[in-house]
């Protein structure tokens, strides 16, 4: 029974947690930019979908989607108002252009999560569910939600690697992560690409945002937590490699799920920080990095 | 000519006189109480306004003794930090009288030291750690500035158990509990006295959960819970609240919650949680429609007209706190902090709450509020279909328990 609970359980945080650094991982894959606001982002599009329901009543699913869209939207702008001027700056040494942009996405992050906790309060607020319920699964009672969180984030996962793999820009995406050169010189358009994979980068983090807010809630401070555990997990499993942050988030969430069930819910994160701790130690390039 | 000329300068003198008084009256400075409370939270939110509503209220009739309130606000992020610095310049730079502060008892206990410091009456509307009023017990001399005006952990405990004795294990014959509460300084004498208190009204103690305030995740907690088969879950929960509740009703967690549950008594609860807290029951000071006393309605029908949402529990206080330091005030017939603090221990004022008074020097919780019948008893209400009901006490009630269909209660 506890072993079925542990297994559920972890299957659905870890499958959450997986699609929240996939986003993170892909743009650093691609552009070489941490984007420290991508917990505020989340939390933008999970209480943008929260207000869309219990303000302009508008429904569950028309809800989710305005959530998306405000993540989508927060991902435009947090590339046109702070990566993309740094990127053109000739004013900043190009050395020194990732630590600015490193600084500029955490003080945006900031400015989101402040104008959230202004607008609607810190208190934590739960995104209406599509699906309500609970199912008996193995023994187990479970909300039908974690089930639907799991599948979801499967179905988004599975859904870019077939744009990645499959589709005529995906790979120019993919080759861009290889070598940014090489695909200016086959005639492609690199801001075209860096455009695309920021609209990718807001559908995932609109997308996990929701789902957290359904299946947990969220508040203006999960912003903090949210981005510190996206970029333990990309670098635990390999910066910019989408396969090794699956696996980390997988080791993650069940090390946290284990913990909480078998020693005490108040330790919940901290065998997976000292694991992180470790893995920096013997294997400073992550479980899967490629550099 | 001459003597016209006398008359004339006594007519200015006279005139001039006359003027100086009346300058002098309107130009008495006004009475400053500082609020340091927390704008975000919703908890803290209606700390500020209620101040200010209060003020307004003494000010249109006259003020005190012909001095105006005025009300000077800090917002301190929910941090003890920032929260000190905020103390240290409403005193040296504003030159405030005295400083209402914080539901937070961590940002309260890092004031009270300073509130010594700068011989400055503060007084919270919504902190409830009883080491507030031990370090007063203790160091009287240095720490008496510092008046409790709500009601400490302890004392909320045995509110919930008296409540618990009527509503749970009367009508539904409940025997067992576990407590559940998050890890903070307002829990820790909270918890001892459910330890103490549940099993004096019958209710045994299967197991003590505490879990971080930052936890997102409850499905363990409610999972272990459940094994262990109780007929209640006893919470002591204000940090979190939407969280654990939207997951006990998504779990369809079979037990019910009683006990504190701070956010639950803000009217914005139900929409924040989708309507997930059907048949939570809290304690409380205050309700939706309850005439504590003949204050308590009035008071929140001029918050509402005045900024268009209910107050959280520490805006009832917070409104009481200006008008029992205007009346120390009063009392005292002064502004200097010692006679304002022995003025305040005399405080016997019927509040939106109940009737305040405080315990006296000697009593381990000196400057608490007494509780018990004839002083403040608390409520304890449940959500019902999207309102705020009260179930307890029985003069006071307005509805019946019911639960939500996952609930199973004990077999009779």
């Amino acid at each position: 029974m506890l072993f079925w609970q542990i297994l559920i359980d972890g299957f659905a945080i870890s499958a959450l947690y997986a699609l929240g650094a996939t986003g993170f991982t892909l743009i650093f894959g691609v552009s070489g930019v941490l984007n420290l606001s991508h917990g505020a982002i989340m939390v933008a599009a999970a209480v943008a979908a929260w207000a869309a329901a219990g303000q302009l009543h508008v429904g569950a699913y028309l809800a989710a989607l305005i959530g998306v869209l405000v993540g989508v939207i927060l991902a435009f702008a947090t590339y046109f108002v702070t990566v993309r001027p740094i990127q053109r700056s000739r004013k900043i040494a190009e050395a020194e252009k990732e630590i600015f942009i490193l600084t500029a996405t955490l003080l945006w992050g900031i400015i989101i999560q402040e104008a959230i906790a202004y607008l609607f309060t810190n208190n934590a607020k739960t995104v209406l569910p599509i699906v309500d319920g609970v199912v008996t699964f193995l023994g187990v009672r479970t909300p039908s939600n974690e089930f639907f969180t799991a599948i979801v984030c499967w179905v988004a996962i599975g859904l870019l690697w077939l744009l990645v793999n499959r589709t005529r820009r995906g790979k120019a995406v993919l080759a861009a992560s290889m070598n940014p050169r090489g695909v200016t010189l086959l005639g492609i358009e690199l801001s075209n690409i860096y455009l695309t994979v920021w609209a990718l980068y807001g559908l995932l983090a609109g997308i996990a945002g929701i789902l957290l807010g359904m299946f947990l809630g969220v508040s203006s401070y999960s912003v903090g937590p949210l981005t510190a555990s996206a970029f333990s997990i990309v670098v635990l499993g390999g910066l910019g490699s989408v396969s090794g942050s699956l696996i980390a988030a997988y080791v993650v969430g069940y090390l946290e799920t284990l913990t909480a069930y078998l020693v005490s819910p108040a330790y919940r994160t901290i065998p997976a920080l000292l694991l992180l701790i470790v893995v920096m130690y013997l294997r400073p390039q992550g479980l899967f990095g490629r550099r | 000519m001459k003597r016209t000329f006398a008359i004339a300068m006594a007519d200015a003198f006279v005139v001039a006189c006359a003027l100086g008084s009346v300058g002098s009256a309107s130009a008495a400075a006004p009475i400053k109480i500082g609020v340091i409370a927390e704008a975000q939270a919703v908890a803290g939110s209606s700390i500020a306004p209620s101040a200010q509503l209060a003020a307004d209220e003494i000010n249109a009739k006259g003020g005190i003794d012909g001095r105006k309130v005025e009300i000077v606000v800090y917002d301190d992020h929910s941090s003890s930090a920032e929260a000190v610095r905020a103390f240290q310049r409403a005193v040296s730079e504003d030159k405030v009288n005295a400083v209402i502060a914080s539901y937070i008892s961590e940002v309260v206990l890092a004031l009270e030291p300073w509130a010594g410091r700068l011989k400055t009456l503060m007084i919270t509307p919504g902190a409830a750690s009883d080491v507030i009023t031990q370090n007063i017990a203790k160091d009287y001399a240095h720490n008496k500035y510092t008046f409790h005006g709500y009601l400490t952990s302890s004392g909320l405990a045995g509110l919930v158990c008296d409540a618990a004795k009527d509503l749970l294990v009367k009508p539904y014959d409940m025997k067992t509990a576990v407590i559940m509460s998050e890890d903070a300084a307002w829990t820790t004498p909270l918890d001892a006295g459910y330890e103490e208190c549940l099993p004096k009204v019958g209710l045994k103690v299967l197991d003590h959960i505490r879990f971080s305030p930052d936890t997102t995740d409850f499905t363990p907690i409610f999972n272990k819970i459940e094994a262990q088969k109780p007929d209640v879950i006893i919470t002591g929960i204000s940090h979190v609240g939407t969280q654990p509740t939207v997951q006990w009703k998504s779990q369809q967690v079979p037990i019910p919650m009683f006990g504190i549950s701070s956010q639950a008594t803000n009217s914005t609860f139900w929409k924040d949680t989708n309507g997930a807290t059907e048949g939570v029951l809290y304690n409380a000071v205050s309700g939706p429609g309850v005439a504590v006393t003949p204050k308590t309605l009035p008071y929140v029908a001029a918050y509402v007209k005045r900024y268009g949402n209910q107050p959280a529990y520490s805006g009832y206080t917070a409104y009481d706190e200006v008008y029992m330091i205007a009346d120390a005030i009063h009392r005292a017939g002064s502004t200097n902090s010692d006679k304002m603090v022995a003025a305040m221990e005399k405080t016997d004022y019927i509040g939106t709450i109940g009737r305040i008074e405080f315990k006296p020097k000697g009593d381990p919780h000196v400057h608490g509020l007494k509780t018990g019948p004839g002083f403040i008893t608390g409520l304890m209400l449940q959500w019902q279909d999207g309102k705020q009901l009260n179930m307890w006490p029985k003069d006071l009630a307005v509805g019946t328990v019911k639960f939500p269909s996952f609930i199973k209660l004990p077999a009779h």
